[in-house]
């Protein structure tokens, strides 16, 4: 099914529904389908086979994305946060791209030759949209629907892929056709280079909600617009909601009070945080998601009541679950194997595979990634309770192999950060011609605090075995982390010099 | 007689109702809509079918359709007055899970 399609039926049901608001501008259903057709058509006279989208969220980029499902090329949204000679490295690997935007900061770029520009504005505008577009455009459903530089915190950016098929999976097996009501409203913060920005648009569509987009995010900026558009439901990645927190504690404003459903994810949750978000906004049900690019979004899900109960029971097992990433959506498998492949029992960590018609798990260079049975290895560590919740201990990349002993980062940074004078810590290998690797941390003090790498060393000994203690302690004024809140571990390994 | 395979199209012969597969066994079935044969999108209704009264239920836009033996599950992309049969037995509208939002 090309997900095109999805916007088809919204637009035949619901023409005057509103679809989205940006900045004052609303476009209704029928609106939004007209601007696509009509860029679509452009696609095909400028003989574009990929369109590459270089701005902050806004309706060009919904535009954009429908436009390339109908004319079935790849969408290829650009992370504009990049250095020039980055973003035209990227650009140099698209196949004949139709670039939307940028309407500032990119004069003279350097584009590919086949190249064609157009202002993002261009996309929007009435005179050009197309009133009569072919009612049912159905285009190869198994193109490439969208092409996702992944955020390379370790390497080159790898350009990963998904199918028309995988995202129509994800949509069907997890949105009911046109189940908002009218007055829902969702906010959508993620940048659109985001697999979660896509799929904002995606399941927002055949839900026929009505999307609200800030372009780029500031916690007061989105509070405002929450409580301005009465904003029902909303997508965070925890920096967000961390900030979010923070601003309403520090500015004393109300939380907004429409809102009734929160989701978040994109990276692992302070359970700080999300302790504190669920009492601010109590009203709200909160949802984790679990996914990743290769994924087509959300694969596991911790719902509102499994966070209420989580919140509320004195069993230590259940209490535990609000540090759960949920259970498989409808359709999704999840498997944790041993380092050999073999399947894992219930509680024992390993690595997290997952298989369904969701998971794409294919890449422009290297092809498919998944194993013969169609499982696609995560890379993630991780286990399953025995009542099937799945727990994620962090990137397989970044466990620390310390004289054959497996250790995982993230253990050793939450006891650094419950230290009360730790504000943020990261924890990594660090070459050592002892151990192989031994374990490096890097810390943040709380503003006004003090400690010692002999009392941080103290402090882990006293709670974990003696070989998670870390041998070498740097101090800094913050941690290096991308636009969406996940570490740049490789800037930190250049901290330790010549160790790491 | 069509091979239904996910990911194909058809419309009906006798109203607006057009359909796509969403999950099929490899097999080869009578896909009726009001009655008669489904289309394939590209094939040109003759003018003057009639919906069997039959089969007169209707389809609606957005809802899933499953077979008595659930093999085979068909999404309605386009409403009609028709109603959808397989192998001349009604398919049954398939109840969905609700689940959060989570984008």
């Amino acid at each position: 099914m090309n997900t095109a399609l999805l916007l088809d039926m919204v637009a035949d049901t619901w023409p005057e529904r509103v679809a989205l608001s940006c900045a004052g501008r609303t476009l209704t259903w029928r609106a939004l389908r007209e601007h696509a057709a009509a860029t679509a058509r452009r696609l095909r006279e400028h003989g574009a086979r990929s369109l590459a989208f270089l701005d902050v969220n806004g309706p060009a980029a919904a535009v954009a994305m429908y436009a390339a499902a109908r004319s079935g090329v790849p969408y290829v949204p650009l992370n504009y946060r990049l250095s020039r000679s980055e973003i035209e490295a990227l650009l140099s690997r698209l196949d004949a791209p139709l670039i939307v935007g940028p309407s500032r900061g990119y004069e003279g770029l350097s584009v590919p030759a086949g190249a064609a520009c157009v202002d993002g504005a261009a996309l929007l505008d009435h005179a050009n949209a197309d009133a009569t577009p072919d009612p049912h455009a159905d285009p190869d459903p198994d193109a490439v629907a969208v092409q996702l530089f992944t955020s390379g915190t370790t390497g080159a950016p790898k350009a990963a892929l998904l199918r028309h098929a995988h995202l129509a999976a994800y949509v069907l097996a997890t949105v009911e056709f046109g189940s908002a009501f009218e007055d829902e409203a969702t906010l959508i913060a993620v940048p659109p280079y985001h697999v979660a920005g896509i799929a904002a648009i995606l399941t927002s569509t055949y839900a026929a909600r009505r999307m609200v987009i800030l372009p780029e995010f500031d916690a007061a900026g989105w509070l405002a617009l929450a409580a301005a558009e009465r904003v029902t439901q909303a997508f965070l990645v925890p920096t967000m909601l961390a900030r979010i927190d923070e601003q309403l504690r520090h500015s004393g404003t109300a939380p907004p009070s429409t809102l009734r459903a929160i989701a978040y994810g994109g990276g692992a949750m302070p359970r700080p945080v999300i302790e504190r978000a669920m009492q601010h906004f109590h009203a709200a049900g909160f949802t984790n998601a679990y996914g990743l690019t290769e994924t087509s979004s959300t694969i596991c899900l911790l719902d509102p009541e499994d966070h209420r109960a989580a919140a509320s029971s004195d069993d230590p097992a259940v209490r535990a679950r609000l540090g759960s990433v949920g259970r498989p959506v409808p359709a999704v498998e999840v498997e944790v194997r041993d380092e050999s492949g073999t399947p894992l029992a219930a509680g024992q960590v390993g690595l997290v595979f997952v298989r369904g018609p969701q998971v794409s798990g294919e890449y422009r260079d290297a092809g498919s990634q998944l194993d013969t049975d169609g499982w696609f290895a995560t890379r993630d560590r991780g286990w399953i309770d025995p009542a099937g919740y799945v727990f994620l201990d962090g990137r397989a990349d970044d466990v620390i192999v310390r004289g054959g002993e497996n250790i995982s980062p993230g253990e050793i940074e939450s006891v650094l950060r419950e230290h009360p004078a730790v504000a943020d810590a990261a924890v990594l290998a660090v070459a050592s011609e002892e151990w192989g690797e031994a374990i490096g941390a890097v810390v943040v003090l709380e503003k006004a605090q003090s400690t010692s790498a002999a009392d941080l060393k103290r402090w882990v000994r006293e709670r974990l075995r003696g070989s998670r203690v870390p041998e070498h302690v740097l101090f800094r004024d913050r941690l290096p982390y991308n636009d969406m809140g996940k570490l740049q571990r490789r800037e930190l390994r250049r901290e330790f010099g010549g160790l790491a | 007689m069509k091979t239904l395979k996910p990911g194909l199209r058809l419309k009906s012969a006798v109203c607006s109702t057009e359909i796509m597969v969403i999950r099929a066994p490899a097999l080869e079935a009578l896909l009726a809509c009001g009655g008669v044969e489904m289309l394939a999108m590209t094939e040109t209704t003759a003018a003057g079918g009639a919906i069997d009264p039959a089969h007169a239920g209707g389809t609606l836009i957005g809802k899933r359709y499953v077979d008595a033996l659930d093999r085979v599950e068909v999404l309605c992309t386009r409403g009609g007055d028709g109603s959808l049969a397989l192998d001349g037995v009604a398919m049954a509208v398939k109840q969905a899970k609700a689940l959060p939002s989570s984008d």
